[in-house]
């Protein structure tokens, strides 16, 4: 038994380099699409200090705006600028109907307030675009090819592309503007944000319509490999860990976190799963994320917090 | 503040009126159908074809015929979102309906057929979980009130093996062969597995075993697995989004379509079609005809939706699932038929329909008189088998529609029976049933 989990993954790994080069690899380019919808979760974490509940369903919502226009005859890129549109617009009114009623609460109430908008917001994407699964294609490509042996996916590889830049861009937004700094001093105290003159509202309805089109981003992703179904609300537990493990409140750490996790569980399923009966991977996060907080609790690049009693 | 409870109010009371006209009126001395069904939730997109299936035969069944020998049906659709404790509410709270109360269910979750097969026997209200749930209740000595005609997993799973011999010339080419099953990680997931392990000893092909975790949105450590290991042939017991993500990640790994195939609850339209022309020669299992050009699809079309065939077309009318419901119903309201023939041409109870199901034999011709033809196949109920271990058929999705490409392939019964009289033994000693015994 010892040996089987001590020894043998590793003589397997040795033994076939070119193949565990290739279960990295692909480890990597999933780990950017669980940063996709970490980010998510990350922004709105940043600006109010809530974990949101409803940004998987954002993610489905999103989606399925998405391809319930493009089905009614709208072109792809004008569907995506409405989308976009929408999305803002949703900013708006959870805004105007949720937040800005909830201003100085607990984040307990911010969070079973996010709750009840998923409900929400699926009832209301089910209502308007329907439960059957939808075909998404944008047409980006999706063929295979090899390089040295190593099988890539154009798709998987657009994708992390993606994921790449609008964490370059996010990380600039929230280091080097005005906006990100505002965003910032919100996340730390609401009360003391508006007494030195920073416009919570905006900044709220500014950091969920961001949310929301980094929503999208990851939904086009994920819907594009299963159709945009239901389903697609439940990647939010992939983005979990990703969480636990970078930090909330870091946009670097949603991407390096979701890299750790993505080749965790992959390497993890191959090399180990067979020795637990396989589909070890789901877990294996927790348990990698769980690891990683006996030793950080704000995760990797989380920020450390101190109450004074 | 007038305004906004006014709009309160319209909410509530719109909501109240759907929520009624929802529900079918139940008059007196009408055949009571209860239906779990899933219209939202993840695995909506394959409730939604499956409840408009049944919806639609049972209303053919009234539009066309009057009813069941002059008894009018009546049902009741109560949301599972394919959760078993939802399931088991929704049981309690149709058991009773109607003027005999529930004829019979159909779960459509295996996780929920579980809970109520020990229920069943309680409330005297059959299961019929067609090709589902609990493959040991093909043993009708143990499970007097389960039904699971006309085939089972473990059956399907040595037809699987049938097929693959026939393909690759006789089951003595099958020795060194390698065969993966990519299943679900669950009790509906594993249950082909001691089929298949029972015959990779009696053939020699080396069988491998991958599990994916619900819900299946991603595997890619699975396929990488697959691209290493190069099996000859793959089966997959997969479910809801599970599928539609295997079929692409299948098809970008370069695995040869017409080797992968599929259970009958991973061959749906909404499996294919997101995986766009990745899926272009993917195969399933299934026990039924795919398409709308069958005669009693002619009929819904005319009864049901009075000759609109755009309208029964948005209700999923010929797709894979939606043929799968209209021949569950089809074997329910034929089972009160075969009721009524001893017990009189009036609404049946659940004992009654029990003994309906229990002495169903819909032969060929009788699927002649009901337009289904060609259909599906012929099928004799009995005390000791509730499954008949009926044959299965292949179909194969062309980018636009699924077309059925092979003959019916037997099931090995030679192997599968001894299997299901072990291990439905077992459940009779674990639960301390004795079995009947069956003349």
């Amino acid at each position: 038994m010892l040996y089987d989990v001590l020894i043998a993954p590793f003589l397997d790994m040795a033994d076939s380099p070119v193949f565990f080069a290739e279960v990295v690899i692909v480890g990597l380019l999933t780990g950017v699409m669980y940063s996709l919808v970490a980010l998510g979760f990350v922004l709105i974490f940043k600006a109010s200090g809530v974990f949101n509940f409803a940004q998987g369903v954002m993610v489905l919502f999103a989606a399925l705006t998405l391809v319930g226009l493009m089905e009614h005859g709208v072109p792809t890129w004008l569907a995506l600028i409405l989308t976009v549109v929408i999305m803002v617009v949703l900013a708006y009114g959870i805004e105007w109907f949720m937040l800005r009623r909830l201003v100085n609460q607990e984040g307990i109430i911010l969070f079973m307030a996010t709750i009840g908008l998923s409900f929400v917001l699926q009832g209301l994407g089910e209502t308007m675009w329907g439960s059957n699964v939808k075909a998404l294609d944008i047409g980006i490509p999706d063929a295979s090819f090899e390089v040295s042996g190593i099988l890539l996916n154009e798709f998987d590889l657009f994708a992390a592309a993606s994921g790449a830049v609008l964490v370059a861009v996010l990380a600039v937004f929230f280091h080097y503007t005005r906006i990100g700094r505002a965003l910032r001093a919100v996340a730390d105290d609401h009360q003391a944000a508006l007494s030195v003159g920073i416009p919570l509202k905006t900044i709220w309805v500014i950091v969920w319509a961001v949310a929301g089109m980094v929503g999208l981003v990851a939904g086009i992703m994920w819907g594009a490999k299963s159709g945009v179904q239901f389903s697609l609300s439940l990647i939010a537990l992939k983005a979990l860990p990703v969480l636990i493990l970078g930090g909330f409140t870091s946009v670097p750490g949603a991407i390096v976190g979701g890299l750790i996790i993505g080749v965790g569980e992959k390497v993890a399923e191959i090399y180990w799963g067979p020795l637990f009966g396989g589909a070890i991977e789901n877990w294996f996060a927790y348990v990698l994320a769980l690891v990683f907080l006996l030793f950080r609790p704000q995760g990797l690049f989380g920020e450390r917090i101190i109450e004074r009693v | 503040m007038k305004l906004k409870t006014l709009i309160l109010a319209g909410i509530a009371g719109a909501t109240g009126l759907s929520a009624v006209a929802a529900s079918p009126a139940l008059a007196q001395g009408d055949q009571f159908f209860p239906m779990l069904v899933y219209r939202t939730g993840p695995y909506a997109p394959s409730g939604i074809p499956v409840a408009n299936g049944f919806r639609d035969y049972y209303t053919l069944i009234n539009n066309r015929d009057g009813g069941i020998n002059g008894v009018k049906i009546s049902f009741e659709e109560c949301e599972t979102e394919y959760n078993t404790k939802l399931g088991v509410e929704c049981y309690e709270k149709l058991k009773n309906n109607g003027s005999t109360g529930a004829s019979l269910f159909n779960p459509y979750s295996t996780g929920i057929t579980y809970q109520l097969i020990p229920k069943a026997a309680v409330d005297e209200v059959p299961i019929l979980s067609m090709g589902y749930g609990r493959t040991a209740a093909a043993d009708g000595r143990v499970f007097e009130w389960v039904f699971n005609f006309p085939t089972t997993y473990w059956s399907q799973a040595s037809a699987f093996i049938n097929y693959v011999a026939q393909q690759e010339g006789g089951f003595e080419k099958l020795k060194g062969m390698k065969i993966a099953h990519v299943h679900h990680n669950s009790a509906y997931g594993k249950e082909a597995n001691p089929t298949l392990e029972a015959l990779a000893k009696k053939f020699g092909y080396k069988l491998t075993l991958l599990a994916v975790d619900h819900p299946g949105q991603e595997q890619k450590a699975t396929w990488l697995q697959i691209r290493r290991l190069k099996p000859d042939w793959v089966f997959m017991s997969g479910w809801g989004v599970m599928n539609q993500v295997a079929i692409k990640e299948a098809a970008s790994i370069n695995f040869k379509m017409d080797n992968f195939v599929g259970n009958w609850w991973s061959g749906s339209d909404a499996d294919v079609i997101p995986a766009g022309k990745g899926a272009v020669g993917y195969k399933s299992a299934t026990f039924h005809g795919p398409g709308a050009a069958w005669q009693v699809h002619k009929d819904i079309v005319k009864h049901v939706y009075g000759g609109d065939e755009s309208k029964a077309k948005a209700n999923n009318v010929g797709e894979v699932l939606y043929n799968r419901a209209v021949v569950n119903a089809m074997f329910g309201v034929e089972a009160i038929r075969t009721a009524q023939g001893k017990f009189g041409n009036k609404a049946m109870t659940g004992k009654q329909v029990r003994w309906g199901l229990e002495n169903l034999n819909i032969t060929e011709a009788r699927l002649k008189d009901l337009g289904m033809e060609g259909f599906t196949r012929a099928v004799k109920v009995s005390c000791i088998d509730h499954e008949t271990g009926g044959p299965i058929v292949i179909q194969q999705w062309d980018g636009a529609k699924w077309s059925i490409v092979s003959d019916w392939i037997p099931t090995l019964r030679d192997v599968v029976r001894p299997m299901v009289e072990t291990a439905a033994a077992n459940y009779a000693a674990e639960n301390k049933i004795t079995p009947r015994t069956c003349n």
